[in-house]
């Protein structure tokens, strides 16, 4: 309450406002003067950039792209607030609660969503299916986005952020979090250098012809030691995918026995190669609409074949664990908690298997994207919400739910990763030929 | 039940590890003969020293000495208040209990709470970064300097314990209790156990203390209820409690496994090796496997390198 007197979050509520609305007039007044003199204005243009719309923006493109910024400059300016006065001025958290909406779906949705990198990168380079190629670089970029945004998020959650790098010196090989602290690091780096090719592809193509760049050199020497790296992502992403389950392994008196098993990492870590094909999926639909290129439709309906391939193992397995250790009963009592198991369980692993192992459906656009979708909202996200949050409320009673704060910059980061996604796919050679080509 | 079954690497550990001999005659040494020469007995040599402190629920009257006495020594805010619950500004506090007992008449009991310095400590085995750190001497203790402010210890305590600063936007720190450490090195007592007025508290080595709460059960049977919380509790506590009253009915957190947790996830982590090795065997045999069949040709040449060739 003492926040809304603040002076603070009326600047930061002004400000909000105030930049799209700056935006809005001003990129109308550019585009008007651009229709005025065109050539002028494009002329001083690096080449590589596209050439901009000479015509007023749409309201529909202002509008869009102002809620983005107002958005944005919410969250930011939440993210400022939150560092001036503390974790309790912007979220619901507390003693008996301490983890919250930015652990569940920024830091264990994220590392999982973000799983994709390494199960196409496996698929292609080590097992050599290499007709998933053209799914490789979309996967790696969103794969780096999301640990990204997975740093991000920690850093405003973190009391004290500034101490991130410690466990990096200070070797805790007890703790389950420090493990996984020191594998996101460096799965981020090694995603980066991954990437890197796709960055220095551009370089090469504008620089190398004037000057002779070491960039050229450098693109061959990361193509001969690539297939380390990858080996390496894939051993660090089993390591902490996993390793996000231990996380709660701690806590058995904690989280519902709906969930609690010694075998958390082993679920996790399962559940996070599904969810890395589906992500696939998605996110290949959704490009090959937001870009207007052709869609690889026969690879991904070959992910969906895998991806309910693994589920039905996972469902297996979750199965046997619940009957043995005898929590089954948990699931027919009439609680939110098995209301949630049921949504998680039908929704995002049992029905996917049977839309994916049925080939007529699963060749189906509209399915395949149904699918994928049911098993990243419902089989994944759902899941890090039950082990992280709702299974953790029969022990600690009712006593949290995320505020509009917290929703906001949760909100922000996911926008800046969208952003970011769409802007490296425009302006690099993220998608396969047909679509580059297309757009020189 | 010993300082050995700390699972602290520090150097400390590291050196009584390696050295059993000198190093541990060494460590021995450099205890606070003082604190303990009042409680010292022949045969817990073996065990090691690991303070503790065993907390008589009969004899509290509630007075609240021990919860002022602990803010003045540590300098905590609010010094002159009694504190009523656990937070950033309180290590420990006097909870008050009405319970109803056996023969029907209701009575009122007080329970002294504060962090229970687990001999094999959740919150130890959570932080990544050593900032709780397991003394090797019974307390288990905070290092602010080395602190993410993770929060994963509050998480992962059994007993609902840390407390973090929600309203410090940049150096929020845990609190929790101590055990006054600082001042146990140089043999003072705790400030609580130094303050209580009617021996409701007692501090000392933790196998003495356990026998004399057992001594003191098989003494007074109709007193005391035949359990002391903590012996056993997530494998053991170094704070231990004796009651006449059943412990669920004052609030304790029951149901607790005898075995620490953080032994399962010491068990997960030590596979870890095995994981890593074991994966990139796989991984490497694999590739190295595929690719043994000719690639096929692939554009390797950077398009930069045909356009400089092309000059
Ligand atoms: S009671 Fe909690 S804070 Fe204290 S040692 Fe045990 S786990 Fe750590
Ligand atoms: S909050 Fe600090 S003391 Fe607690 S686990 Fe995290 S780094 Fe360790």
């Amino acid at each position: 309450m003492e926040l809304l007197a603040s002076p603070a979050l009326w600047l930061v509520l002004a400000l909000s406002v105030a930049i799209p609305v700056l935006f809005i007039v001003g990129a109308r007044r550019l585009a008007l003067r651009m229709v005025d003199r065109p050539t002028a204005m494009t002329a001083s243009l690096p080449k590589f950039l596209p050439a901009p719309r000479l015509r007023a923006p749409s309201l529909r493109w202002l509008l869009t792209r102002g809620l983005l910024l107002t958005l944005i400059g919410t969250g930011l300016g939440i993210i400022m607030l939150r560092f001036v006065y503390g974790l309790s001025a912007v979220t619901n958290l507390s003693d008996q609660f301490a983890w919250g909406l930015w652990i569940s779906f920024d830091v264990m949705c994220g590392v999982a969503l973000a799983a994709g990198a390494f199960v196409i990168a496996a698929t292609v380079h080590i097992f050599r299916l290499e007709r998933f190629e053209p799914l490789v670089r979309p996967a790696i970029l969103t794969g780096l986005l999301g640990y990204l945004l997975v740093v991000a998020g920690l850093i405003v959650d973190l009391g004290r952020p500034y101490n991130v790098w410690r466990p990096l010196f200070h070797w805790q090989h007890h703790s389950v979090l420090w493990e996984v602290g020191v594998c996101v690091a460096t799965y981020t780096t090694v995603l980066l250098i991954e990437f890197l090719p796709v960055v220095l592809e551009k370089v090469n193509h504008f620089e190398a012809v004037t000057t002779r760049l070491p960039t050229v050199k450098l693109t061959q020497l990361l193509k001969k030691v690539s297939i380390a790296f990858v080996i390496m992502g894939v051993v660090l992403s089993t390591l902490h995918q996993s390793s996000l389950g231990s996380l709660w392994v701690l806590m058995p008196t904690k989280v519902s026995p709906l969930w609690y098993s010694l075998y958390l990492p082993v679920f996790f870590w399962m559940s996070a190669i599904a969810v890395g094909l589906a992500m696939t999926i998605v996110e290949s639909t959704l490009s090959s609409k937001a870009f207007n290129r052709g869609l690889e439709t026969h690879l991904l309906v070959d992910l969906a074949k895998a991806a309910a391939v693994v589920l039905a193992i996972y469902l297996a397995v979750r199965a046997i664990d619940l009957v043995v250790r005898g929590a089954w009963p948990l699931m027919f009592e009439p609680t939110l908690q098995a209301a949630s198991f049921w949504a998680e369980i039908g929704l995002g692993v049992m029905l996917p298997i049977v839309l994916f192992s049925i080939r007529p459906l699963r060749q189906r656009h509209g399915v395949l994207f149904l699918g994928a979708v049911l098993i990243v909202v419902f089989g994944v996200v759902l899941n890090r919400f039950n082990v992280s949050l709702i299974g953790l409320l029969p022990y600690t009673g009712q006593i949290y739910t995320p505020s509009w704060m917290e929703l906001v910059v949760t909100m922000t980061l996911v926008s800046l990763g969208v952003i970011a996604f769409g802007l490296a796919a425009k302006y690099l050679p993220v998608f396969h030929e047909e679509e580059h080509e297309a757009s020189r | 039940m010993s300082a050995s079954k700390n699972t602290q690497i520090s150097r400390r550990g590291f050196l009584k590890r390696v050295g059993t001999g000198t190093a541990a005659a060494f460590g021995l040494a450099m205890l606070p003969q003082q604190a303990l020469s009042g409680y010292a007995s022949g045969d817990s040599e073996s065990h090691g020293p690991t303070w503790s402190l065993l907390i008589d629920l009969t004899r509290c009257t509630g007075c609240d000495s021990c919860a002022l006495a602990c803010k003045a020594s540590n300098e905590l805010p609010d010094a002159d208040v009694v504190p009523s619950a656990l937070d950033a500004d309180t290590y420990t506090f006097v909870e008050e209990h009405q319970v109803t007992k056996a023969d029907g008449t209701t009575v009122t009991r007080y329970v002294k709470r504060q962090c229970m310095h687990c001999l094999d400590a959740s919150c130890v085995s959570a932080c990544p970064a050593a900032a709780m750190h397991n003394s090797g001497e019974g307390p288990v203790i905070y290092r602010a300097d080395r602190c993410l402010g993770c929060r994963y210890c509050q998480v992962a305590c059994p007993f609902e314990i840390p407390r973090f600063d929600w309203d410090n936007g940049l150096t929020p720190k845990i609190s929790k209790c101590w055990m006054c450490f600082e001042g146990l090195q140089e043999g003072q007592l705790p400030a609580c156990v130094e303050a209580c007025p009617t021996g409701a508290l007692r501090f000392g080595r933790r196998d003495d203390l356990l026998a004399q709460a057992h001594a003191q059960i098989a003494s007074n049977p109709a007193r005391y209820i035949d359990h002391v919380y903590g012996e056993n509790e997530v494998g053991g506590t170094s704070v231990l409690y004796l009651s006449d009253v059943p412990f669920e009915q004052l609030g304790f957190v029951a149901n607790l496994p005898d075995t620490a947790p953080a032994q399962e996830t010491e068990k997960i982590m030590s596979k870890l090796p095995t994981v890593i090795a074991g994966m990139t065997a796989l991984m490497a045999g694999s590739a190295f496997i595929t690719h043994r069949k000719p690639a096929e040709p692939e554009d390797i040449v950077p398009e930069a390198l045909v356009v400089k060739e092309e000059e």
